[in-house]
C-alpha cells in the first residue's frame, strides 16, 4: 500500500473525528506520512461531520480528501453526498443499522455492517465508530494490529483510560464481522 | 530529537511559541484560530506566563505593543477580520520599531466573510496592512512541522531587525493534524534589548519607545533608516522551496495550503510526462524574487495558484517583468481548489487535452 485516502462521514457525536484520529495515530506508529483534517464550524453542530485522513509513504499534498479510496458513511446524508466521489475500485463502508439505503454503484466494493447494532448488543453503545474502524482495518490492512492498538492508546486521553478496553473490544468485533 | 506527536496546527503554533521563549499572549477568540488562544490559556499560567483575553482585537494589539516595548517576547493570534481591527496598532508597532509575532489563521472575506480557509489576506499582510511606510516579516508555512519551525525564526528575525513578524496560516493548516517534533524549549531571554522601556533603575538614561515624530525631517530619516534595514532583509532572508522546478517548462508558484494542492497536481502531471514544477514562497515578505527569477530563465509559463481572486500573482508579474507570461488560477471565499482543478490548468498550459 502506498497511498490511502479515507473520508469518515456521519453526524456530529458519532465519533467521526476520533475514528480518524485513531487511524492517523496508528499510521504514525507505522512510520507513515499522514494528515488528519476535520470539517469545522457550524456544520458540525447537529449537521454532518467529516474527517479526511491521508496516509502515504511520501509527503502528503492536499490533505482534503476529494476522491476517497475508502468512504465511511455513518448516516444517509453523508452517503448520498459522497458515494459518487469514491474512486472506482474503492471501498464504501456503511453502518447499515442507521443507513437503510443501498449504494447505487457497482464499480466499488460496498461493505454493509450493522455497526451500531453490533456495538449496542455487546454493551458498547456509542462505539459503532470503533466497530467500523476494525472492519476498515480488516479490509485495507493499513497498519499492523500492534500499531492499531498503539494508535488507540495514543488517541484515548489519560483521563479516559478506562475506555480503552471497550474500544478494543469494539475494534475486535469489527474485525470479526 | 523529541518524539513525533500528532498536533493540530493551531495548538502547535502555541506550543512552538512557548518553546521559543514567549511568555506573553494577548488575544481575542475568532474561528478558525481559537485553539491557539485556548491552548495558551491552559499553558501560560503553569509556566509563569501571561495569558490575557482582551475585550477586542484593538485592545489585544495595543497590549502587544506595550509588552513588546518593555522588551519581552510577545504575540497575538487572530483570523482575518481580527487583523483588520489590529491594523492601526500594527502600524504603531512598526513605527515604534517594536518586535512581536502576529499570527493570522486566514478565513474567507471580505467583511465577516466565512470561517473556511482562505488566502485572501496576502495583500494585507505584505503591503497594505495599515497606514504609513512599513513592512512586516511575513512567513507562510505549508505543514504543521514547518509552522512550528517558523515560529522561532519569526521571533528571532523580528528581534534582530526590531520589527513585527507575521505567520500567515489558514483555516486548513490551523485545524489539521500532522506529525510534528517540537523543538527543545529555550529560556525566555528578555535582557538583551537595550532599547526596551523596562525601568532604568537610575542606572542609565531612560528609553523612549514612540511612533510620534512631529518634525518631518526626523521622521523621514527614521523611515529611510528602516528601509535600509528592509533592503538588508530582502537581500539576506528570502526563503522558498523548489520542487521539481529545475527542468520545468511550467512553474507553479503557490504558498501555504494551496501549495499542497499544487504539489498533488504536479505529481499527477509528472506521471503523464508533463514538465511542471513548484516554487513555494516560504517568506511572502521579503518575496523570494531570486528563486522566481531563476526559474523565469527556463520556464515557458508561470501559474500562480491561490485561495484568493489573485493577489500574489501581482508580485510574480513584477518580478519576472514580462520575461514569461504569468497566469492565475484561484478559488476564494473558503473554497479550496482541488488537485484535479490545478491539474486541468497544467494540461491547458501544456497545450491542451492529453
Amino acid at each position: 500500500m502506498s497511498d490511502l485516502n479515507v473520508l469518515f462521514t456521519g453526524f456530529g457525536g458519532q465519533g467521526i473525528l476520533f475514528t480518524g484520529k485513531v487511524m492517523a495515530y496508528a499510521a504514525l506508529m507505522e512510520g507513515k506520512e499522514l494528515s488528519w483534517l476535520p470539517s469545522y464550524g457550524p456544520e458540525m453542530r447537529g449537521g454532518t461531520a467529516s474527517c479526511s485522513v491521508c496516509i502515504s509513504d511520501n509527503t502528503i499534498g492536499s490533505p482534503l480528501v476529494v476522491n476517497p479510496d475508502v468512504l465511511v458513511a455513518m448516516n444517509l446524508p453523508s452517503l448520498e453526498k459522497f458515494q459518487n466521489d469514491v474512486v472506482p475500485g474503492g471501498i464504501i463502508i456503511v453502518d447499515s443499522s442507521i443507513v437503510k439505503q443501498k449504494v447505487g454503484r457497482d464499480d466499488v466494493k460496498v461493505v454493509y455492517i450493522e455497526a451500531s447494532r453490533i456495538a449496542e448488543e455487546n454493551g458498547l453503545k456509542g462505539a459503532a465508530n470503533m466497530v467500523i474502524l476494525g472492519r476498515l482495518f480488516k479490509e485495507t490492512g493499513f497498519c499492523s494490529a500492534e500499531n492499531l492498538d498503539k494508535g488507540l492508546q495514543k488517541s484515548v486521553p489519560a483521563k479516559k483510560a478506562n475506555l480503552l478496553d471497550s474500544n478494543r473490544k469494539a475494534i475486535a468485533l469489527g474485525i470479526d464481522s | 530529537m523529541g518524539e513525533k506527536v500528532l498536533m493540530k496546527g493551531n495548538e502547535a503554533i502555541a506550543e512552538a511559541a512557548i518553546a521559543a521563549g514567549c511568555r506573553h499572549f494577548f488575544g481575542y477568540p475568532i474561528t478558525p484560530q481559537t485553539e491557539v488562544a485556548a491552548y495558551m490559556s491552559k499553558r501560560m499560567p503553569k509556566i509563569d506566563g501571561v495569558y490575557l483575553q482582551a475585550e477586542s482585537e484593538v485592545a489585544s494589539i495595543n497590549m502587544v505593543l506595550g509588552a513588546g516595548a518593555a522588551g519581552v517576547r510577545v504575540m497575538t493570534s487572530t483570523s482575518s477580520p481580527g487583523v483588520s481591527l489590529m491594523a492601526e496598532g500594527i502600524s504603531y508597532i512598526a513605527g515604534s520599531d517594536v518586535p512581536c509575532l502576529i499570527v493570522n489563521v486566514q478565513r474567507g472575506g471580505p467583511g465577516l466573510g466565512g470561517i473556511q480557509p482562505s488566502q485572501a489576506d496576502y495583500h494585507q499582510a505584505t503591503k497594505s496592512t495599515a497606514h504609513g511606510d512599513f513592512h512586516m516579516l511575513v512567513f507562510a508555512p505549508s505543514t504543521v512541522q514547518e509552522t512550528v519551525d517558523m515560529i522561532s525564526t519569526a521571533f528571532d528575525l523580528g528581534d534582530m531587525y526590531r520589527m513585527p513578524a507575521m505567520v500567515l496560516s489558514d483555516g486548513m493548516l490551523g485545524q489539521m493534524m500532522e506529525p510534528v517534533v517540537l523543538p527543545e524549549p529555550k529560556d525566555p531571554d528578555n535582557d538583551s534589548k537595550e532599547w526596551a522601556a523596562c525601568g532604568h533603575r537610575n542606572e542609565r538614561k531612560h528609553n523612549v519607545v514612540n511612533s510620534l515624530y512631529i518634525n518631518p525631517q526626523e521622521l523621514e530619516d527614521l523611515v529611510i533608516a528602516r528601509y535600509e534595514r528592509y533592503a538588508e532583509i530582502k537581500e539576506k532572508h528570502q526563503m522558498a522551496e523548489e520542487y521539481l522546478a529545475d527542468d520545468a517548462d511550467i512553474i507553479i508558484v503557490a504558498y501555504g495550503s494551496s501549495s499542497r494542492v499544487a504539489r498533488s497536481a504536479i505529481d499527477k502531471a509528472r506521471k503523464e510526462g508533463i514538465k511542471v514544477g513548484l516554487v513555494r514562497p516560504i517568506t511572502l515578505w521579503p518575496f523570494p524574487e531570486k528563486a522566481i527569477l531563476k526559474h523565469a530563465e527556463h520556464a515557458k509559463v508561470m501559474l500562480s495558484v491561490e485561495m484568493s481572486m489573485g493577489q500574489m500573482v501581482d508580485d510574480i508579474r513584477l518580478v519576472v517583468n514580462g520575461k514569461v507570461p504569468v497566469e492565475f488560477y484561484g478559488r476564494t471565499g473558503g473554497m479550496i481548489p482541488t488537485p484535479k482543478e490545478v491539474y486541468d490548468q497544467i494540461v491547458r498550459l501544456n497545450g491542451g487535452e492529453q
